[in-house]
C-alpha cells in the first residue's frame, strides 16, 4: 500500500478553457502534502485529475502524464474505475449516500465490481475502518440508521471511512474541513495523522495553519490573471515553504499579503 | 404613529388571506361532501333494488325489472389491464428516464424528452381511435404466437378472432400511460445529488452501478408517485377502453380474447340506455372505481413513508 505519484507536464482543459498548465511534481507515499493557493487557480481541478475525476465533468480534458509508481494512469487501456478505486477521494462537502445507514455507506465501495464478502468479513471491515476514523464510538450503536442523520463533522469521517474501507492506494482530499467546525476540524486532523502511515494523501486546504499542521510537504499554485491557466509556483517541505520560500510570491500568499 | 399604523394594516392583510383561504378551504370540503353524499345515496338506492349480488353478479342487467346487476366482471377487468399496463409501463418508463437523464447525450436527450412530454399531451380518444384501427389488427400476430407457447396456461389462449380484448387494453393503456410516468420519472432522475454520484464514482463505481447505488434509491419514492399517476390514469381511462374493447359481462379466463369490461367503460357504454336504476347502478360502480383508486394511492403513500428517513430529503 501507498504508492508514489509523478506528475509531468499536466494541462487541464474545461472544453476550451485551460484551467491548468504543465504542472510537474511528485507525491511521497506515507506522507501528506498539502496543495494551497488562491481560489480558482485549480486545486482542486489537480487533485480531480490524479483519479481521472476530471474527465467526468462535461468537456473535462487532461494531457500529460500521471505515474502512481509505475503504472501510467492516462496509459491506453487504462480503465478509469479501477484507478478510482486505488487513488480514493474525499469531498469538500460530506457526501454519505443518503438512502443508506451507517453501515451501508462504508460497506458502499466493497459492493462494487461484482466482489462480494460474507458478512461477518463485512461486519470487521466496517468496524475497523469506523474505528480508524475516530467515528466507531460515536456510531456503533446506530450503524442501521440513516448516514445523513449525523452530524457535519461525523459525516465527514464517514466518508473518509467509506473511503479507506476499499484500502486505496491513495487519499485525495479536497477541503475537507471547510464545511466544520474548529472540534470537527481537529478531529480530522488527527485522523490524517494517523492515517498517513498507511496512505499517500494529498489535502487541499485553505488554511495555512491546516496545511503546517498536517502536512509534510505543501505546493503552492497560483494565477498570474483571472481567466490564466493555474500554475504550480514552487513545491518543498513545509517547514521550508511556511520558513523560507524560494519565490516572493509564495511568501506574500502564505503572509496573507494577497489572494 | 406610523409604525402601529404599517403594523394593523399588515394585521389586517393577514386576517383579509386566512379568512379568504379558510374559507374557500370550507366551501371545498362542503361542495366535496355533498357530492359524495349524493353519490351515496344513489349508490345505496340501487344495491337495495339489485336482485343480484352486487359483488359477485356476472351480469349487467340494471334497466330490467327487476334490475339484477354486478361488479364482479368490471372490477376484474379494471384491475387486469390496470396491472397488465402498469407490468409494461413502469419498466420502460424507468429505462427511458434513465436514457434521458444519464445515458443519451444532452441534445438526443432534449429532443426525446421533448417528444415524450408531447406524448402526454395526446387527447385519449385518438389513442382509442389508433388502437382500434391500428393495434387491434396488428395484435393477431403476437398473440397467436403467445398462444402458440403459451395457449395451455388457458390464460393465454387464441382462438384468431379480432383482439378487443383486456390484454390489447393493457397494451394501449401502457403506451397511454407511459409518457407520464417517464416524465415525472426522468425528472426525479435528474435531482439526484451531483455530489453523491460523483461520491460513487470516486469509490471506482462503473456507470451503472452509479445508478444503481444513487439513482435508483434516490428516486424510488418519485418512481412510486409517477407510476400511482399513471396507474389512476389507466383505472379511470373511459374513451381508450370503449374504443377498443369488446365487452361481455362473462370472464373468459383467456386475456387475449374478446370480453370483459372495466369500471369506466361500462359507464360511458351504459350511461346514454340507462333508465333511473340503471344510472344508479352506474353511479355505484363508479363509487368502487373511486374507493379502489383511494386504496392504490393509500397503499403507495404507505411504501414511500415507511423509508423517509432514506429518501434522501434530509440530506
Ligand atoms: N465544471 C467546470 N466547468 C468549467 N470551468 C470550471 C469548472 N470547474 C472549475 N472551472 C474553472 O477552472 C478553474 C480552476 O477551478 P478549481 O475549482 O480547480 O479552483 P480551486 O483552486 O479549487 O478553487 P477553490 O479554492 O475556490 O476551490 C477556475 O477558473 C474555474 O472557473
Ligand atoms: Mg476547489
Amino acid at each position: 500500500m501507498a504508492k508514489r505519484i509523478e506528475v509531468s507536464g499536466l494541462t487541464a482543459y474545461y472544453g476550451t478553457h485551460k484551467a491548468i498548465e504543465d504542472i510537474t511534481l511528485h507525491v511521497e507515499p506515507r506522507s501528506v502534502t498539502a496543495f494551497i493557493g488562491p481560489s480558482g487557480c485549480g486545486k482542486s481541478t489537480f487533485l480531480r485529475t490524479l483519479n481521472r475525476m476530471h474527465e467526468v465533468t462535461p468537456g473535462g480534458r487532461v494531457e500529460g502524464k500521471v505515474m502512481l509508481d509505475d503504472e501510467d494512469l492516462y496509459g491506453p487501456g487504462v480503465d478509469p474505475v479501477s484507478v478510482r478505486r486505488t487513488v480514493g477521494m474525499v469531498f469538500q462537502r460530506p457526501n454519505p449516500f443518503p438512502t443508506m445507514s451507517i453501515y451501508d455507506n462504508v460497506a458502499a465501495g466493497l459492493k462494487l465490481n461484482g466482489v462480494s464478502y460474507r458478512k461477518s468479513e463485512l461486519d470487521d471491515i466496517v468496524e475497523k475502518n469506523l474505528r480508524a476514523a475516530n467515528l466507531w464510538n460515536e456510531v456503533k450503536d446506530r450503524l442501521g440508521k440513516p448516514g445523513s442523520g449525523l452530524s457535519g463533522g461525523q459525516q465527514q469521517r464517514l466518508c473518509i471511512a467509506r473511503a479507506t474501507a476499499v484500502e486505496p492506494e491513495v487519499l485525495l482530499m479536497d477541503e475537507p474541513c471547510s464545511a466544520l467546525d474548529p472540534i470537527s476540524t481537529l478531529a480530522i486532523e488527527d485522523l490524517i495523522d494517523k492515517l498517513k502511515s498507511q496512505y499517500t494523501i494529498v489535502i487541499v486546504t485553505h488554511n495555512m495553519q491546516q496545511a503546517a499542521r498536517v502536512s509534510d510537504r505543501t505546493a503552492f499554485f497560483n494565477l498570474a490573471a483571472i481567466g490564466q491557466p493555474g500554475k504550480l509556483i514552487e513545491v518543498d517541505s513545509t517547514d521550508r515553504i511556511f520558513s523560507n520560500p524560494s519565490v516572493q510570491a509564495t511568501e506574500d500568499y502564505i503572509s496573507g499579503r494577497f489572494g | 404613529m406610523p409604525a402601529t399604523n404599517k403594523n394593523t394594516t399588515t394585521r389586517l392583510g393577514d386576517r383579509v388571506f386566512s379568512t379568504l383561504s379558510k374559507g374557500s378551504g370550507i366551501a371545498l370540503l362542503v361542495i366535496m361532501a355533498a357530492i359524495a353524499l349524493f353519490l351515496a345515496i344513489r349508490a345505496v338506492v340501487a344495491i337495495r333494488e339489485d336482485e343480484g349480488n352486487f359483488l359477485t353478479t356476472f351480469q349487467w342487467d340494471a334497466n330490467a325489472d327487476p334490475p339484477v346487476f354486478g361488479i364482479a366482471v368490471l372490477l376484474f377487468g379494471t384491475v387486469v389491464s390496470s396491472v397488465i399496463a402498469m407490468a409494461l409501463a413502469v419498466p420502460v418508463a424507468v429505462g427511458i428516464a434513465l436514457f434521458i437523464s444519464h445515458f443519451a447525450p444532452r441534445r438526443l436527450a432534449t429532443t426525446i424528452g421533448y417528444v415524450v412530454d408531447l406524448l402526454a399531451a395526446v387527447p385519449s380518444i385518438i389513442y382509442g381511435l389508433w388502437g382500434a384501427l391500428y393495434l387491434v389488427p396488428h395484435m393477431t400476430g403476437l398473440f397467436l404466437w403467445l398462444d402458440q407457447f403459451f395457449g395451455w396456461t388457458k390464460v393465454l389462449a387464441y382462438d384468431g378472432t379480432p383482439a378487443r380484448s383486456l390484454m390489447t387494453v393493457g397494451i394501449l393503456l401502457a403506451i397511454m400511460v407511459l409518457p407520464i410516468i417517464t416524465s415525472v420519472t426522468r425528472e426525479v432522475f435528474l435531482q439526484t445529488p451531483k455530489a453523491n454520484q460523483e461520491a460513487a464514482l470516486a469509490l471506482g463505481a462503473t456507470r451503472w452501478e452509479v445508478i444503481r447505488m444513487t439513482v435508483l434509491p434516490f428516486g424510488r419514492s418519485g418512481v412510486i408517485s409517477a407510476s400511482m399517476l399513471g396507474l389512476g390514469r389507466a383505472l379511470g381511462e373511459t374513451m381508450a377502453v370503449a374504443t377498443v374493447l369488446s365487452p361481455s359481462f362473462l370472464i373468459d379466463p383467456s386475456l387475449l380474447e374478446s370480453g370483459g369490461g372495466t369500471f369506466a367503460q361500462n359507464i360511458a357504454s351504459q350511461f346514454k340506455e340507462a333508465g333511473g336504476t340503471g344510472r344508479d347502478a352506474l353511479i355505484a360502480s363508479g363509487l368502487v372505481l373511486f374507493v379502489l383508486t383511494l386504496l392504490v394511492n393509500g397503499a403507495a403513500r404507505l411504501i414511500i413513508a415507511r423509508r423517509r428517513e432514506y429518501s434522501g430529503a434530509n440530506a
